[in-house]
């Protein structure tokens, strides 16, 4: 473009008339006044410069709620890990006093010891306490609610985990690529979201349940059908909802400018995703996941409750609650510990995940 | 408008098609038949019995000829007792219907009055009581609830009489199966009556110096009750899944308790038949609440 500037007599660019411009020309040095220290310091940044993540993880630590589900969790964790260690029993393991079995060990109320102990103890031997308890199988109470948090929180975990990266790479190419490849890939998404997942789940737990078989002794056997089958399940209903939101994210983050910007300048695809796209969706991903833990441990809790849940001698924190119905008028303890367990882990990661949605994406918020 | 109904009725009849494809095909997956004995059959006999009830026929066929019978309103007998399959759903689902529907007319009503209360009070101290317990009952699973409501007032305060075939309490197993939906809907209504309630027509009614209870009423309730609506349909999916559990805590006769007891009998037809007759419904229901949705608020697009 060819601007021609007009100017005055003196060589200054002439002022329209109409200009509300400030006439420099009017002005000189000496009618200007030196901006003090403490003026200059008012236009000084004050904070230093954070980035996204460290900004979130500020505001996630000033909200008390998330800061005490994380103290819950972490204090549930180390128990859980732990606890084994210290506790002599194993959670199959049905309890005997110098080799006998001890049968007056049934029921046992938190802190007692059966008339076997006790004669045991009073001859000068130690014994650990049933913390909670014991089981109608004269199993200690204590480790079987240990080893079921254990398995409540592994199974929430990992379903977690299989919904994401399904969700994650269906979603990305569903966004990614866009047209008509979207279009047929979200009508499948559409009718599997429609489908109601628990009753599926349920008929699906059912049979696979009679149909795996697995090599005896191999690392699949060892978790055994009800557990495969159960991420089996998860893996083919749960991952619709994290695939749907992943497109919509890519969806609009593809229409930003600095996504055009990069296109511009000639960024290959591979750097626009993961420099520019999949970092903005993290927020999302990182919120969403955690909210899908607290929801794979009602289900699975939900499952062993009707009786489609991890296999006999182990435990989950669905099947205690299940099998401590039976004792009911009694033992009201026996309910009391592996729900209040249940209460406790669900409460915080859903305290966590609104606490990590906050601080991380208040968009979200609805 | 037209064109949405039918867009939305073509997919409700593609997933109950589906469903009853999955169920088909995953209940014959099941090994072992039905004509599978303590003591061995011979062939021929099996043969007769399979001509007899057309199993013999390609997949495919069987497929078909149970779907004619299901249009029929037949689904088959139950391989546990032979009774016909119908006549216990018939005589059961009364019952967890009456259940389902008061706890959801429960639910709503109450999440409505105490998220609204709520939202109106905000940061008093009825808001904070709401708030801590609505967050609290989002954690606590309905098998939990039932189980500990059916020890404190039926065992142990001796208040509610346990349910039993001629004495029916629909108080205890009705609040297990409200408690989560309810909390749900409070949050939901206190987040969308707040919104509502900062909306500029509400500044210009109360400028105009219309009563309290009538810009609440009148003007923020009605707006805020929309998003509410969208989550009946889930709703009814909670409470048909959660009725499983509760019914059976509270040994209610209902179509949940026959479900669960299907489902550790290994009675392959109950299941079947109760799987695709409760996710029919549960599809019908979504399908209404998303129509009435789109009636309420036109201004939604379908995506």
């Amino acid at each position: 473009m060819n601007l021609r500037i007009r100017r005055d007599e003196n060589g200054n660019p002439k002022k329209s008339p109409f200009s509300v411009q400030m006439d420099l020309s009017k002005f000189n040095s000496a009618m200007f006044e030196k901006a003090t220290d403490e003026e200059k310091s008012q236009q000084d940044v004050m904070s230093e410069s954070t980035t996204f993540f460290k900004d979130g993880m500020r505001k996630l630590f000033k909200n008390p709620l998330a800061v005490g589900s994380i103290i819950v969790l972490s204090l549930i964790l180390l128990i859980i890990i732990f606890a084994p260690l210290f506790v002599p029993y194993r959670y199959e393991e049905i309890l005997s006093v110098n080799g006998v079995r001890d049968k007056g060990a049934k029921n046992l109320a938190p802190f007692t010891y059966s008339k076997l102990e006790q004669q045991y103890i009073e001859a000068g031997g130690t014994r650990f306490p049933h913390i909670f308890g014991t089981d109608e199988q004269c199993r200690d109470y204590f480790i079987r609610v240990i080893y079921g948090t254990r398995v409540s929180l592994v199974v929430g975990f990992f379903a977690s985990i299989i919904v994401l990266i399904i969700g994650m790479l269906y979603g990305s190419i569903s966004g990614y690529l866009g047209g008509k490849v979207d279009l047929v890939m979200m009508r499948i998404v559409d009718i599997i979201y429609s489908l109601p997942d628990m009753l599926i789940i349920i008929l699906l737990s059912v049979v696979l349940q009679t149909i795996l078989q697995f090599t005896p002794g191999s690392f699949l056997d060892s978790l055994g059908t009800n557990m495969i089958s159960l991420f089996i399940v998860f893996g083919l209903l749960y991952w619709v909802g994290m695939a749907r939101l992943i497109r919509g994210q890519i969806l609009s983050i593809k229409q930003n400018e600095y996504i055009l910007a990069a296109k511009s300048i000639g960024a290959p695809t591979g750097r626009i995703i993961t420099r520019h796209i999949l970092p903005n969706c993290l927020s999302v991903i990182i919120i969403s996941t955690a909210l899908q833990i607290p929801s794979a441990i009602f289900t699975e809790s939900y499952l062993s409750f009707v009786g489609l849940g991890v296999q006999a001698p182990m435990p989950s924190l669905g099947s205690l609650a299940n099998s401590a119905r039976g004792g009911l008028q009694s033992n009201s303890y026996k309910l009391l510990f592996p729900a209040l367990m249940i209460c406790l882990i669900v409460l915080s990661f859903n305290l966590l995940g609104d606490g990590l949605r906050d601080a991380f994406d208040p968009k979200l918020r609805k | 408008m037209l064109k949405y109904v039918v867009k939305r009725i073509l997919l409700a009849i593609v997933t109950i098609l589906i469903i009853c494809l999955i169920t088909f095909f995953v209940m014959h997956a099941v090994p072992g038949g039905p004509f599978n004995r303590e003591k061995a059959l011979s062939q021929a006999t099996i043969d007769a019995l399979n001509a007899r009830y057309g199993l013999d026929k390609p997949l495919f066929t069987q497929f078909i000829n149970y779907m004619k019978n299901l249009l029929h309103g037949d689904f088959g007998v139950s391989l546990k007792n032979g009774r016909e399959i119908s006549s216990i759903i018939a005589e059961s689902f009364p019952i967890s219907a009456r259940l389902g529907l008061t706890a959801m007319l429960f639910a709503l009503t109450f999440g409505i009055v105490l998220g609204s209360t709520a939202a109106i009070m905000r940061n008093k101290l009825p808001d904070r009581i709401i708030v801590f317990f609505s967050t609290l009952f989002t954690a606590v699973p309905s098998f939990v609830l039932a189980t500990l409501l059916l020890l404190v007032f039926s065992i142990k305060l001796g208040w509610v009489p346990v349910w039993s075939a001629n004495e029916t309490h629909y108080l205890l197993p009705v609040m297990a199966l409200a408690a989560y939906p309810m909390a749900y809907t409070t949050r939901l209504a206190k987040t969308s009556m707040l919104d509502a309630l900062g909306q500029d027509y509400i500044r210009t009614a109360k400028s105009k110096g219309v009563a309290r209870w009538k810009v609440i009423f009148k003007h923020a309730l009605k707006n805020s009750l929309i998003p509410v609506i969208t989550y009946a349909g889930p709703q009814i999916a909670y409470i048909i899944t959660g009725s499983m559990v509760v019914e059976t805590v509270f040994t209610v006769g209902g179509i949940g308790t026959k479900f669960v007891s299907g489902i550790n009998n290994r009675d392959y037809t109950l299941i079947m038949a109760t799987t695709i007759f409760l996710a029919t419904l549960m599809v019908i229901a979504t399908l209404i609440c998303d129509l009435l949705y789109k009636l309420v608020d036109p201004r939604i697009k379908y995506e």
